[in-house]
């Protein structure tokens, strides 16, 4: 039981000190029994700092040491390390958070150093019953598993794959590119997206370290750091790959068609098909509610033509088991659907139009073959871009969606380009035009004659339907019933608008995957108050997780534009990567711990544990724990009615003197 | 001078300590009373926890852990929210009010609720006032803890 305890107060400037008497509380550690010395330091986590710290541990042989300082989830590992250089054992440290969660959050000085006094008792008592602990080491399988092949998660893997990790890339769509494959040209440089995304979609596609398993869902994570074993449902795609050709002649014959997911709707594709022309793999699948023959059983079209008889009905899903080391989560975003807006006439008004529907409209490989026309094939004489559709909105989404200003500038661009005649207005809220390129890009659009409105476009109505509805005087002259009228108030004016146009594009909101709340509890991430999933820390730990091993890259975790989702790739892989690297990492001492001679053997702790890591000895007839399986919850610890299992670093020795400690002022 | 009640929260290590550490970062002023023992999650906290804390002193005890489904060990929560009905039925044969007990799901970003459930919580317990002194005699004084 140690009892030349050390204990130091940091200030952290004024952080701690501006509002908690640290030379009090240093005072009044030193009178707690057990402690020999009791300082403050400006900043304990500073090197020298550290070095304080480590200099007494040598000097006057202390054996354990409390830190009254930020939270231990920012800084326990540095004074565990900083212990452990010193010869004394990092579990015989204590953090007292004094910090997070007394200077910052008290009002009154005098409250906030009495609360630091009681966080202080207690690690102290804690500390005296500190047991010195041995890290346990665990081989890190050298692979990587990537969840989601849009351009994040192509990033990560061929990041991960060019550094000679083998990677599985799992996307659930019949091809990887994701959204940006969608998309026609780029803010603010106007790259045709193809152009730069196909390449690395072949690359990741063809990359001898990449398993690429399209068509295919995560079904199941068990494991931890180091070894994930991860069920990958194979959908049953009724094409046999290996023999497939790719020749395409099965999809010219199908009879049969469907809406295009790819094309947003606005166009058909087969029965049998490739989402679009560069599909990575660049072969096709069955859709089976649109195959007659999967439903009716009749038909075999492609059967027939097919000369690698490759088409094979009998498939069924199957499940692929991977051991992986560490995972990327690159799951993406999800546009919000405009319906939930009904005031701006999505679903109801043909002229209105989402923003991935103006994407393939413009897009030379699209349902219109790049002709900007409305849906029924007139040239828009005026279009009416309205901004934050469902972003910035108390009523849908709080947050900024960060890229439908940019994209917004872009649409005005290319509408200007290809219809010089069209008037095209810009209905925003503010312009938020931040990176690189954005504002210049911005200032651009201004001298081409773009039409800004600061003002939120706020409804749209159809030309027949405002006709009949407000009175001759206020309908827009030459105003015709196929049209629409977007009303919005002009802040700068202060006047309320009625805009006819002949088009609206609506820039719907980035949104959380419908499932990101099942994923995240799939792979133990969290997720933030928007829904996306949550960094560990949002500026120093931007693509690592609570769950260690396991990253986030992209709009997964936020929207955000290409470049900084490419950024966030690369971020993650190289955050993956040097976990890999290091060969074997040190997982956490805090075991449970069935002592022999207290298990009556009830068998009540077997059923509890989620890791299947307590097995029963039929003929001792006791309880043990698989210690390479325990992860310290101490789930069991609580329920064990002879108290005979110990929660190593957190047993009732530990907790009851840290409540005493809490309540002894 | 009003009643200052002492409060022990149980939080987790994963959700509420996270949130209550974010409530931090966010600089948001809440009540001083609650002081808290980070366990790793809200299933460790053994029923003997709760009655140690009214032992020492404390007027009531809130614990915290993340959301049902959201368990960063699976399900430890739900083993938490199990024992509670049959711990509150325990303390109420010993003469405290169920109100001196909380359990609440706060996750790690759920900054601003932990500031709103400590304030709540503070304001229920001062209006229960202090714990009787003769049940918190009648608790026993020694735990029967053998780890």
């Amino acid at each position: 039981m140690p009892y030349k305890i050390g204990v130091y107060v940091c200030h952290c400037g004024t952080n701690i000190a501006g509002m908690v008497n640290v030379e009090e509380v240093a005072d009044f550690a030193r009178g707690i029994p057990g402690v020999t010395l009791s300082r403050t330091y400006k900043f304990m986590c500073s090197d020298p700092g550290q070095a304080l710290l480590q200099e007494d541990i040598r000097k006057n042989g202390l054996d354990a040491v409390v830190v009254a300082a930020c939270s231990p989830l920012m800084h326990e590992r540095t004074f565990r390390r900083a212990a452990q250089e010193a010869g004394l054992n990092p579990f015989l440290v204590q953090i007292a958070n004094i910090r997070e969660q007394c200077s910052w959050v008290t009002e009154g000085k005098g409250a906030a150093t009495e609360k630091a006094k009681a966080l202080v008792a207690a690690a102290v008592r804690r500390a005296r019953e500190h047991q010195p602990l041995e890290m346990r080491r665990v081989e890190i399988t050298p692979s990587a598993l990537v969840v989601g092949g849009g351009i994040a998660g192509i990033q990560a893997a061929l990041d991960l794959a060019d550094a000679g990790v083998q990677v599985v890339l799992v996307e659930r769509e019949p091809s990887i590119g994701g959204h940006m494959a969608m998309f026609d040209k780029t803010f603010p440089t106007l790259d045709c997206a193809a152009c730069i995304l196909t390449p690395k979609m072949v690359a990741a596609g063809s990359h001898p370290n990449i398993k690429l398993m399209t068509w295919s869902e995560v079904e199941e994570v068990s494991g931890f750091v180091g070894n994930f074993k991860v069920k990958i449902r194979r959908k049953a795609g009724y094409v046999d790959h290996d023999k497939c050709t790719g020749c395409g002649l099965c999809i010219e014959k199908c009879p049969y068609k469907a809406d295009s997911e790819f094309e947003q709707g606005l166009a058909k594709r087969k029965a049998i098909y490739l989402p679009f022309a560069q599909a990575v793999p660049n072969k096709p699948i069955i859709d089976k509610n649109a195959c007659a023959y999967l439903k009716n059983g009749k038909c075999r079209v492609c059967v027939k033509f097919c000369e690698a008889a490759a088409i094979d009905f009998t498939q069924q899903d199957r499940v692929e088991e991977v051991t992986v080391g560490t995972i990327v989560l690159a799951t993406g975003f999800q546009a919000m659907d405009g319906r939930r807006i009904p005031e701006l006439g999505y679903g109801r008004l043909p002229g209105v139009y989402s923003a991935l529907e103006f994407e393939r409209l413009n897009n030379a490989a699209g349902p219109t073959n790049g002709v900007i026309q409305t849906r029924d094939g007139r040239a828009p004489r005026s279009v009416a871009i309205l901004h934050c559709t469902g972003s910035r909105d108390e009523n849908h989404h709080r947050y900024c969606s960060r890229v439908c200003c940019m994209y917004a500038l872009k649409y005005a661009h290319l509408l200007r380009e290809k219809l010089p005649e069209a008037r095209v207005y810009n209905f925003y809220i503010d312009m938020r035009c931040f990176g690189k390129g954005y504002e210049e890009f911005y200032k651009r659009l201004q001298e081409e004659g773009v039409r800004f409105v600061r003002g939120k476009g706020a409804q749209v109505w159809g030309g027949a339907e405002w006709k009949a509805m407000v009175p001759a005087a206020a309908v827009p002259e030459g105003l015709e019933d196929h049209q629409l009228v977007v009303v919005a108030e002009d802040s700068l004016l202060q006047q309320v608008l009625h805009v006819p146009v002949d088009m609206v594009v609506l820039t719907p909101a980035f949104e959380p995957r419908f499932d990101a709340e099942e994923v995240g509890r799939r792979f133990l991430v969290s997720r933030g108050a928007d829904g996306f999933f949550l960094e560990q820390h949002p500026k120093l730990a931007p693509v690592s997780t609570t769950n260690e091993g396991v990253f986030i890259a992209g709009a997964c975790q936020g929207p955000k534009d290409i470049p900084d989702t490419v950024a966030q790739g690369s971020a993650a892989a190289s955050k993956a990567l040097s976990l890999i690297t290091r060969k074997e990492i040190e997982i956490e001492a805090t075991t449970a711990h069935v002592q022999d001679e207290l298990c009556s053997g009830c068998r009540t702790c077997i059923g509890l544990c989620p890791y299947n890591a307590i097995t029963f000895d039929e003929a001792r007839k006791r309880a043990a724990v698989n210690d390479a399986l325990c992860k310290g919850c101490g789930t069991c610890v609580a329920a064990c009615p002879s108290s005979a299992i110990l929660a190593r670093h957190f047993g009732d020795r530990q907790i009851f003197s840290e409540i005493e400690g809490l309540l002894s002022l | 001078m009003s009643f200052e009640p002492k409060i022990v929260g149980f939080l987790c290590n994963w959700c509420t300590y996270t949130g209550a550490d974010l409530a931090g970062t966010s600089r948001m002023k809440y009540a001083p009373n609650v002081r808290v023992v980070r366990v790793m999650c809200s299933g460790r906290v053994d029923p003997t926890f709760v009655l140690k804390a009214f032992r020492e002193g404390a007027d009531g005890v809130l614990l915290g852990g993340c959301h049902p489904g959201d368990c960063h060990y699976q399900s430890g929560n739900m083993k938490t929210l199990r024992r509670i009905p049959l711990l509150k039925r325990l303390l109420k044969d010993m003469g405290i009010e169920e109100g001196r007990l909380r359990l609440e799901w706060i996750s790690a970003s759920e900054g601003e609720r932990y500031q709103r459930v400590i304030n709540e919580f503070v304001e229920q317990v001062r209006a229960l006032g202090p714990l009787n002194l003769e049940v918190r005699k009648a608790l026993p004084k020694k735990s029967q803890a053998t780890a």
